[in-house]
């Protein structure tokens, strides 16, 4: 019977040859990620670790330390590099979003396993890996053991046809997604089909980032020339790919049309079942704008604010903030000037930081406020106050509807 | 093991997701200081009003969300047991990592009404509602599932297997998380 790619994946690096949706399989770890959360909140020092070659430690969420309880977890996680001789160590200065630095790093690796406590871990599907959010004391388990269980989950397939046309992100073929098919709770996604390969690798993150959205274990995309080309500029060789197989057996298969997508953008509360083209949302005015996130703080997100703001003004009564996702990021757009062009539109540039996004610092929101984001999270409460209003869409929404004062639709800014 | 658990349920809603149980906020504060924030906004004053032994039942896509320890909370706060339609799968992993038995039911939230009692098998996946004599049948929990549960969570069996100080196995068994431990090794 043939296997889905991430099948495949888990029964190879299980050491079997066959699984099926509701096997229980016990997998070696290939990278464990650990942020900076988990020092200061739940920090005790192990006895002993797996290997410290396949554990890297990224200070994200809360740099620098917005609070006392921050500030004490950073020192905790410098005495664990030091002490058990972690060289993947991405301090402040050359940190970044989890995410970002994992792809940054090639340490999500075609047909490999990657564990990290965040959420978004799910990202590293963008390269082939079987990626995964865990709970804080999971990691833990993991840095000490190197190995975890997972459940085969049935697997539903995005077969992408026709060309994404250029002003269309890969933020829009989510929320289209999630629109349209709603939550897929304990269930793979694996994306495929001929129109993949007009889909650039951010995009894809972004893509299979926000599936922790619609609550799904694993999203994977296949290795295509454009990853492989990807891949080898970051130096990742010698990998063995998952693939599906041809008679793969899946929960369901679902046709997107990239060609016939438009810009959309999620109301507040959920991205399932609870979207809208932007052509067709009714006039809607905002106060904060963000950018940012493992999601959207990529060089290409914010190449694109950068094109739409550049010599115009953001309207008054609006604050735009963008985050870049690393400090790499932060640099490559300093350099190229995006951050310039934003700035001067009167953009407020923050260090890179997972911030803004989860409504812990760098621009959190008050009541009776309305943002529209492009980050990862539209919750109630999830940016600050309950009594906000969270609209999420692409880069380009946001930075288009920075200018105007309301949610509008960036082909109408730009032309 | 005891893998029967009785108690007085609270029934929740479908999609209930981590910010809503762990807002950012709490983030900032210690792990009790936290516990009083659980469904603030959903259910403002429900920390006050839940007793040690009660249990949680919610609808589908429980827990949807981030990878924050909300298990800890509850555990805090003394709730003996997570019941849902449907959970989101790091949610339910964490829930049993810190020692807290979750088990999937679908039909349950149609069982049982607030303040009801409900009696749990997770080892068999029977339930019944002691207030109703209603009842019902679940997939039980699989070994590896129970291992860890019986073990007192995760930390707690690393601890036992020499990862983790062993005097701190039973800190660790209880749910709490130890503070101030940053020495170690």
């Amino acid at each position: 019977m043939g296997m889905t790619m991430m099948e495949n994946l888990l029964a190879r690096k299980a050491g079997v040859a066959q699984v099926k949706p509701g096997d229980l399989v016990t997998v070696e770890v290939d990278m464990c990620v650990m942020i900076d959360l988990q020092f200061a909140t739940m920090w005790i020092q192990p006895s002993r670790i797996h290997n410290p070659d396949k554990v890297a430690v990224i200070m994200d969420h809360a740099v620098p330390a917005p609070t006392l309880k921050d500030a004490e977890g950073g020192p905790k996680a410098r005495k664990f590099v030091a002490d058990f001789g972690i060289e993947k160590f991405y301090d402040v200065g050359r940190h970044g979003i989890c995410h970002q630095v994992i792809a940054e790093n090639g340490l999500a690796r075609p047909g490999e396993v990657l564990a990290c406590t965040d959420s978004h871990t799910i990202a590293g599907g963008a390269y082939n890996a079987a990626a995964r959010g865990l709970g804080p004391a999971e990691v833990y388990s993991i840095l000490c053991t190197g190995a975890t269980w997972f459940q085969i989950a049935p697997t539903v397939r995005y077969e992408l046809t026709g060309e994404l046309p250029p002003e269309i992100s890969g933020k829009d073929v989510f929320l289209y997604i999630a629109n349209t098919y709603g939550d897929a709770t304990n269930q793979d996604i694996e994306f495929g089909g001929a129109g993949l390969a007009s889909v650039p690798l951010n995009d894809r993150r972004t893509i299979a980032t926000q599936c922790a959205e619609i609550s799904a274990d694993f999203a994977t995309f296949g290795v295509d020339e454009r990853l492989a080309q990807f891949l080898t500029d970051r130096g990742v060789h010698d990998y063995t790919p998952a693939e599906a197989d041809p008679d793969a057996e899946y929960h369901d298969v679902r046709t997107v049309d990239l060609a016939a997508l438009e810009p959309y953008v999620a109301r507040p509360g959920t991205v399932s079942r609870n979207g809208v083209p932007v052509s067709q949302i009714e006039q809607k005015k905002i106060d904060q704008a963000f950018i940012g996130s493992c999601a959207n703080g990529q060089l290409e997100d914010l190449r694109v604010a950068a094109a739409i703001l550049r010599g115009r003004t953001v309207a008054r009564g609006v604050r735009l903030l963008v985050t870049p996702a690393s400090q790499q990021v932060y640099r490559e757009a300093m350099r190229l000037g995006y951050l310039q062009d934003i700035a001067d539109a009167g953009g407020v540039i923050t260090n890179s930081t997972c911030g803004a996004c989860f409504g812990y610092h760098m621009g959190v929101v008050g009541p009776g406020e309305v943002c529209l984001t492009a980050s990862t999270r539209n919750f109630t409460g999830r940016m600050g106050s309950t009594e906000a209003q969270i609209y999420m869409a692409s880069p380009a929404t946001v930075a288009a509807s920075a200018i105007t004062g309301y949610i509008s639709d960036p082909r109408g800014v730009t032309t | 093991m005891n893998t029967v658990i009785t108690g007085r349920v609270w029934l929740f809603g479908d999609s209930i997701n981590t910010d809503a149980m762990y807002p950012a906020f709490a983030m900032k504060l210690d792990i009790p200081e936290a516990s009083k924030h659980v469904f603030y906004e959903l259910r403002p004053g429900w920390t006050d009003r839940v007793e040690p032994g009660d249990i949680v039942i919610a609808g589908r896509n429980f827990g949807v969300g981030s990878s924050r320890p909300v298990a800890a909370l509850f555990r805090h706060l003394g709730v003996a047991a997570l019941i849902a339609e449907e959970f989101n799968s790091l949610f339910f992993r964490n829930a049993v990592n810190a020692g807290l038995p979750a088990l999937t039911a679908p039909g349950v939230t149609e069982l049982f009404s607030d303040g009801d009692r409900g009696r749990f098998d997770i080892a068999t996946g029977e339930y019944r509602n002691e207030t109703t004599g209603l009842s019902g049948e679940a997939q039980p929990l699989p070994p590896v599932i129970l291992d860890i549960l019986a073990s007192g969570g995760i930390l707690a069996r690393l601890a036992g297997r020499g990862y983790l100080p062993i005097e701190l196995l039973d800190v660790l068994r209880s749910g709490a998380i130890p503070q101030d431990t940053g020495s170690g090794a």
